[in-house]
């Protein structure tokens, strides 16, 4: 009896069409996926993409971008964690990564994944209406230590975002409880922008790109960036350190990666690819265009740059009391 | 007028024209497939814009946008299915124009106010942007949260079913707005520990069920109606001028309200077509029309929408806060390109912006013969047997569904509000209030509870505030005013037979 059952008939379709893939030790010999977790348009959109497309430069096989959207970020991130480290499918992941865990909303950390490089950063600033009296960082910090707890306001994202965690850090690096200024939660940087224009709030401490046409609209000025050196692109803005002597830094990262896994040799073309990417003119011109902070980090560099960045969120969130137990 | 010269030297490039070119049908085919909206025929552009020139990367948004938002209304007038979240307002109006055999009129409609909507926004942005400007940064929470209240007020303005079911339908719409941890405390709500629901439910998926799921179902169980008489398909600008001249006021009224509300940063196209509608029935001298079939709906709101696209420049273009979802994306395109927003942008780059006007008017152009053979190509629809139309339009909403985020839930999710909305319709309950819930509740439980947390938990600035005050009076009179009328007849009612009784 040698008849063919149907499944063996499939099963070896199905080996025909893998042994090339299988028989080809280089990587990558068909197209490759990349899962953004936020939606087309955005600007992590806009870093994934354009890398996308240097790397398909590099390397020669189309790299698609695909957003996989919803879940304020959970559905991408997961998805990314998820897949088969067969190194056809990288994504983008972003600093939420290191809270969303915290928060009791994903079981998915940063160990998930197979880093490839740090892309960006961008680092939150302060920034306040043009007409407030507060000329410098140091004036800032004076009164929020003088004011009663809850009196002045500040916002910049949603409760529990970057930049409110921004501003729970600052307040404890100034030995405050990190609800001693008020945030308003606000649906993204922008509608806060507006708030900060419109005199409805003390100031903001979203990053300085996101502030930008306000700044050159001259309606806000940026009084810090808590950043470890001054930003390429704003290089009148003094760090926290030159304002105020407070070495508090964070910021919203983008890091390319793969699921925890992935084959060294597909690492091992990758990671020297993302390299080259960041140096090159393309990519250096994208950032300075966006206004977004340049920031790189190999492999190694990147992981270590992810589990720092979790602890720190970690405690800045707990000491807001938005971590769940 | 060098700047003026080189503008036009701009615009006139020929990777500029084919830009423009291209992108207008490529944005009229996304916004009349239903579940695919403006925004999205946006958001699919960028990678597109990374291979273009300035000029020619914001006249493919600023195309594409436009027709997306009118041919929006082609699926809604032929098939009672809105392309876009903007055509929602007066869908049923429009589909009732094409029982009574008037699709070309309706169709006539919409491209035509579109358009004027479209060229009377540029002008405003032109003349009025520093001012506009100004008066779009005086608005704090306090004045959206009014703004977006009159805007569910609508809900009961624009039905023609009882107030009650519209309210009722409108709070079902506030209940799935509160889905998800898009809040102010950022705390999952209603998730039922499902990761999908985090993120909440989003306007398209919802509106994509209700109306266009709901329709392939309510075809299914419902013989098919007596064809349209087959007749040519008469001139589509024909009675256009006649309109215009009779409806004069309502379109005025209209382009004036879209450039208002397009100017403040997050209320858009959909609100401006909502808030038209509804006042063009309030003042009509012929209200008892409406939603039978009467254009007079259909210029206001037509105009209006399109009006505000381009008014949502303004704080798009002078501070980088974008009027609506379609400018948010825009503003990431404009910073690719080195085209910064600030007021910089109107002095040091001029010819830049004032290419940007021509290309506004140039798209609202050439959408009216491009839309025209857009129509004409759609109308073959009608002919078609409902049993061929159906089955496609349910295999666009799952691809359109899908598309959003390649992500499955969505698919599930127009099928779930496809069921809503048959149920809902079987029982006279307006689905369209339902849209305009789930849309407008995150603004209004965000501006609500944001103000108060800057007010530390005081209603007063909610009244104090010279603009939220009128606002807030506004909205209190348009509660009350039924309630009085109500009064009114119930007294007058009472007083009449007690009158012949005396008699």
């Amino acid at each position: 009896m040698n008849t063919l059952s149907r499944r063996t008939l499939l099963g070896s379709g199905a080996a025909l069409l893998a042994a090339p893939a299988l028989a080809q030790a280089k990587w990558p010999a068909r197209p490759v996926q990349m899962l953004c977790p936020w939606a087309a348009g955005g600007g992590t959109d806009a870093v994934v993409r354009i890398v996308a497309a240097l790397l398909e430069k590099e390397l020669g096989q189309p790299f698609n971008v695909v957003n996989r959207t919803g879940g304020s970020g959970v559905v991408g991130h997961a998805a990314i964690a998820q897949s088969a480290p067969d190194g056809y499918t990288l994504g983008i992941i972003t600093s939420e990564i290191g809270m969303l865990h915290w928060q009791g909303l994903t079981e998915v950390t940063y160990r998930n994944y197979t880093p490839l490089g740090l892309m960006n950063n961008d680092p939150p600033g302060i920034q306040v209406n043009v007409s407030s009296p507060y000329k410098t960082a140091k004036d800032l910090a004076e009164a929020i230590k003088a004011s009663a707890p809850g009196k002045m306001k500040a916002s910049g994202t949603g409760q529990g975002g970057i930049w409110h965690l921004a501003l729970a850090g600052w307040l404890n690096a100034m030995g405050l409880k990190a609800d001693h200024v008020r945030w308003v939660p606000s649906n993204g940087a922008a509608p806060a922008m507006q708030d900060l224009a419109a005199n409805g709030l003390d100031f903001t401490t979203c990053s300085v790109p996101e502030a930008r046409a306000m700044l050159d609209a001259g309606r806000c000025r940026s009084l810090a960036v808590m950043a470890p050196e001054r930003l390429s692109v704003f290089p009148n803005i003094p760090t926290l350190k030159e304002a105020m002597g407070i070495d508090f830094t964070t910021g919203a990262w983008r890091v390319i990666c793969g699921p925890a896994g992935l084959p060294a040799e597909v690492k091992a073309v990758v990671e020297p690819a993302l390299a080259r990417i960041y140096k090159s003119k393309d990519y250096q011109d994208f950032l300075a265009a966006r206004g977004f902070g340049g920031m790189y980090a190999d492999a190694a560099g990147t992981e270590k740059y992810m589990a720092e960045a979790d602890r720190a969120f970690g405690e800045a969130m707990k000491a807001a009391g938005l971590a769940k137990a | 007028m060098i700047d003026m010269l080189e503008a036009v030297r701009l615009v006139a490039a020929p990777d500029v024209l084919i830009a423009i070119l291209a992108s207008a049908i490529y944005g009229l085919v996304v916004g009349s497939l239903p579940g695919l909206s403006a925004t999205m025929a946006t958001a699919l552009l960028v990678p597109v814009t990374f291979w273009l020139s300035p000029i020619a990367a914001v006249a493919t948004i600023i195309t594409a946008s436009a027709m997306a938002i009118f041919s929006g209304d082609i699926p809604g007038c032929l098939l009672r299915i809105p392309g876009t979240p903007a055509s929602a307002a007066y869908t049923d109006e429009a589909y009732a124009m094409t029982r009574k055999g008037q699709a070309e009129m309706a169709l006539g409609a919409g491209l035509w106010f579109s358009a004027i909507g479209g060229i009377v926004g540029t002008l405003s942005l032109v003349l009025m942007a520093p001012l506009l400007a100004e008066m779009a940064l005086s608005f704090s929470t306090f004045e959206y949260f009014w703004l977006a209240f009159l805007g569910l007020m609508c809900a009961t303005l624009v039905a023609r079913s009882s107030p009650i079911k519209a309210i009722a339908s409108m709070l079902l719409g506030l209940l799935i707005s509160c889905i998800g941890m898009e809040n102010p405390a950022g705390t999952p709500r209603f998730t039922f520990g499902l990761t999908d629901l985090l993120g909440g439910i989003e306007p398209i998926p919802a509106l994509v069920g209700v109306f266009a799921v709901s329709e392939v179902m309510r075809a299914m169980i419902t013989p098919e109606p007596p064809p349209l008489p087959r007749r040519k398909f008469g001139s589509i600008l024909a009675n256009q001028w006649k309109l215009t001249k009779k409806y004069q006021w309502p379109m005025w009224r209209g382009n004036f309200i879209g450039i208002i509300i397009g100017v403040l940063p997050g209320a858009g196209a959909d609100m401006a077509a909502w808030v038209s509608y509804a006042m063009s029935k309030k003042f009509s001298k012929e209200p008892e029309k409406f939603g039978t079939g009467h254009p007079e709906g259909l210029v206001e709101a037509g105009a209006s929408n399109n009006a505000s696209l381009a008014s949502g420049w303004v704080p798009s273009l002078l501070f980088g806060i974008p009027g609506d979802t379609i400018t948010a994306i825009a503003i990431g395109v404009l910073y690719m390109k080195g085209l910064n927003p600030g007021p910089t942008l109107f002095t040091e780059r001029a010819s830049s912006m004032y290419a940007l006007y021509l290309i506004f008017i140039i798209a609202n152009i050439i959408m009216i013969p491009l839309g025209i053979v857009m129509i004409r190509i759609a109308a073959t629809v009608l002919r078609a047997p409902r049993a061929s139309v159906m089955p496609v339009i349910l295999l666009l909403c799952a691809v359109g569904a899908f598309a959003t985020g390649s992500n499955l839930f969505s698919v599930l999710m127009v099928a779930a509000f496809g069921c809503i909305g048959f149920v809902m319709e079987r029982n006279g309950y307006p689905v369209a209030a339902l849209v305009l819930g789930i849309v407008m509740g995150t603004m209004v439980e965000q501006n609500f509870i944001t103000s108060l947390i800057k007010s530390d938990g005081d209603i007063l600035p909610f009244f104090e505030r010279p603009v939220s005050g009128v606002l807030a009076a506004m909205t209190f009179g348009a509660l009350l005013w039924p309630v009085g009328i109500w009064i009114w007849n119930r007294t007058q009612g009472r007083r009449l037979p007690a009158g012949t009784a005396a008699r």
